[in-house]
């Protein structure tokens, strides 16, 4: 199924996110990676007030669609096309690798890749290549 | 203080992703199908995010010494490129192309209560909870090496 090309909403969208991570540093001073943040949560290393400020942030996170509502009337559009089995397999995957490799897209992508950071770079283009590839095999091989 | 703008960080990213469409897996899976009905609106994501970090982050580690309500910058110092960083990578790019949510989206998607996200996130939690149990084979043999 299409979706429409929003240059100008996510561009601004973007910037949201942008504004989000320098906030987290200029305040608590942490990389604000999604994957990071909330595996931390339940890490056994974390100290209490790192704990405390990923599960904030979180529920940041947890409140944003809410609100939306609240505000707007209408929850934002949405259509999750993968099926059970699948997002199983997926959750799954996206989890473990995310943890495993210290960062997702937020952490390795946006933080990662404004720092310079040669690390996040590799990172980003092995699983931007991995997901492409993974579409590519889903939707034209496999399905195709 | 601290605690207010961790929560207010985290809204303002839900916002992000929200208007930014990447909160739609429909939309994250279409700008992965380059061969298909590609959307290139993430891309625009990325670089919206990255053009705003960049110059924030230069600013404020340059700028100052701390933040304003914590004793120091976590900034990750690691350098070297392991089979642990490549590896976890290229295993998340294969679930995000799969269900097309990354952490991000799927927990401020999490409300909004579609089947496919109420399966996804706790497997998710799962495999954030196995990654952090598993030790790193590769830097354990290093060390052991070394000492």
């Amino acid at each position: 199924m299409e979706t429409e090309f929003t240059p100008w909403l996510s561009l601004g969208g973007g910037m949201m996110i942008g504004a989000s991570a320098v906030l987290l540093m200029a305040t608590n001073g942490r990389i604000a990676g999604i994957s990071g943040l909330t595996s931390s949560i339940f890490a056994r290393s974390t100290d209490g007030e790192a704990r405390g400020v990923s599960a904030l942030f979180v529920l940041g996170l947890l409140l944003a669609a809410p609100i939306w509502v609240l505000v707007s009337g209408s929850w934002p559009e949405q259509w999750v096309p993968s099926s059970p089995l699948l997002m199983t397999v997926a959750g799954l995957l996206v989890g473990f690798g995310a943890a495993y490799g210290n960062g997702c897209t937020s952490g390795h992508g946006v933080c990662g890749i404004s720092r310079g950071s040669a690390r996040s770079i590799l990172a980003t283009l092995t699983f931007m290549a991995t997901a492409f590839l993974t579409v590519l095999v889903s939707r034209h091989i496999i399905g195709g | 203080m601290k605690q207010i703008f961790a929560l207010l960080s985290g809204l303002i990213f839900g916002f992000g992703l929200i208007v930014s469409g990447m909160s739609d897996p429909a939309k994250v899976l279409n700008f992965l199908d380059l061969f298909g009905t590609w959307d290139p609106s993430l891309a625009f994501v990325m670089g919206g995010a990255i053009a705003v970090t960049t110059p924030g982050f230069y600013w404020l580690t340059r700028q100052r010494n701390q933040p304003l309500f914590h004793t120091k910058f976590h900034i990750p110092t690691r350098s070297d490129i392991d089979a642990k960083l490549l590896g976890g990578a290229a295993i998340f790019g294969v679930g995000w192309g799969l269900g097309g949510f990354c952490p991000g989206p799927a927990l401020t998607s999490l409300p909004i209560m579609a089947s496919g996200t109420l399966i996804f996130v706790p497997f998710m939690l799962i495999g954030m909870w196995l990654a952090r149990n598993t030790p790193d084979l590769g830097r354990a043999k290093q060390q052991g090496a070394r000492s």
